[in-house]
């Protein structure tokens, strides 16, 4: 079972932060006045690439509160640290993104360094 | 690359400065404001509504939905595999804030942790925040 929840919660994760990205990509670059912030969120309501990316995290955070009822928070890191090399592969072969190995090292730095927090 | 002028680069920056503040300042808030409530081991909804009476999980819950919103705005000006890396320095700095603002004992390995992440960011800092141009259209 925490093994199912630690799948769970490293591929909804990758799934919604991918989706957020192309989604906030399609509504273009954010400007940072308060007016424009706003418009911004109101437009993310119609957005379902957004939509499903933030309920995909929701079901991560809910996997995440049944993993940590049974079990300590040690066990929920994997999960995390899964989802930084998940996620870097994803932005490479679906968002098209450039990772250069400068950004494969620092993400498997981060990971690593996330595991070890954990230890 | 990207031809992004210097103050379209200046907004990013900042954007991600607000996101990672807001990141660390929302859960060290929570994290105190949660340990004053004391263990909430219930099914009743209403144990739940009493954490929301204590003002630093109420700030902390605040600066976290605007941590979610800055999260936004800042995927929509830069990559996933920049911003991954480069707001993992939260965890540096939420180990230092419990070290030093909330007193929480950091061991000579987590330590060791901190300098591993944080040369992950300083390497994802070295590449440009974007390489795409326009809208990924691929994806759905």
């Amino acid at each position: 079972m925490r093994w199912i929840l630690v799948g769970i919660i490293a591929l909804c994760n990758t799934v919604g932060d991918v989706l957020n990205t192309a989604g906030m990509k399609r509504q273009g670059e954010a400007e940072l006045n308060p007016r424009a912030v706003a418009h911004m969120v109101a437009r993310i309501f119609r957005n379902p690439l957004v939509l499903a990316g933030l309920g995909a995290l929701a079901v991560a955070f809910i996997a995440l509160l049944s993993l940590l009822s049974i079990s300590n928070v040690s066990f929920a890191v994997p999960a995390t640290a899964i989802s930084y090399l998940l996620e870097t592969l994803l932005a490479k072969y679906v968002l098209k993104e450039k990772v250069t190995w400068r950004r494969w090292g620092a993400a498997s730095l981060v990971a690593f360094g996330v595991l070890m927090l954990s230890w | 690359m990207n031809s992004a002028t210097a103050s379209e680069v200046r907004k990013t920056q900042l954007l991600t400065l607000v996101v990672i503040a807001s990141n660390v300042v929302g859960n060290v808030s929570l994290s105190h404001g949660m340990r004053q409530v004391g263990k909430i081991v219930s099914a009743s909804p209403l144990d739940y509504a009493r954490a929301f009476a204590n003002p630093w999980t109420v700030a902390g819950v605040l600066v976290l939905a605007l941590w979610m919103i800055t999260d936004l705005a800042l995927l929509s000006r830069a990559d996933l595999s920049f911003v991954l890396p480069v707001t993992a320095s939260a965890y540096v700095l939420i180990a230092l804030a419990g070290h030093f603002l909330l007193h929480e004992r950091i061991s000579a390995q987590r330590w060791v942790a901190i300098v591993v992440i944080t040369l992950g960011v300083v390497l994802a800092e070295e590449t440009p925040p974007r390489t795409t141009e326009g809208p990924p259209e691929q994806l759905l």
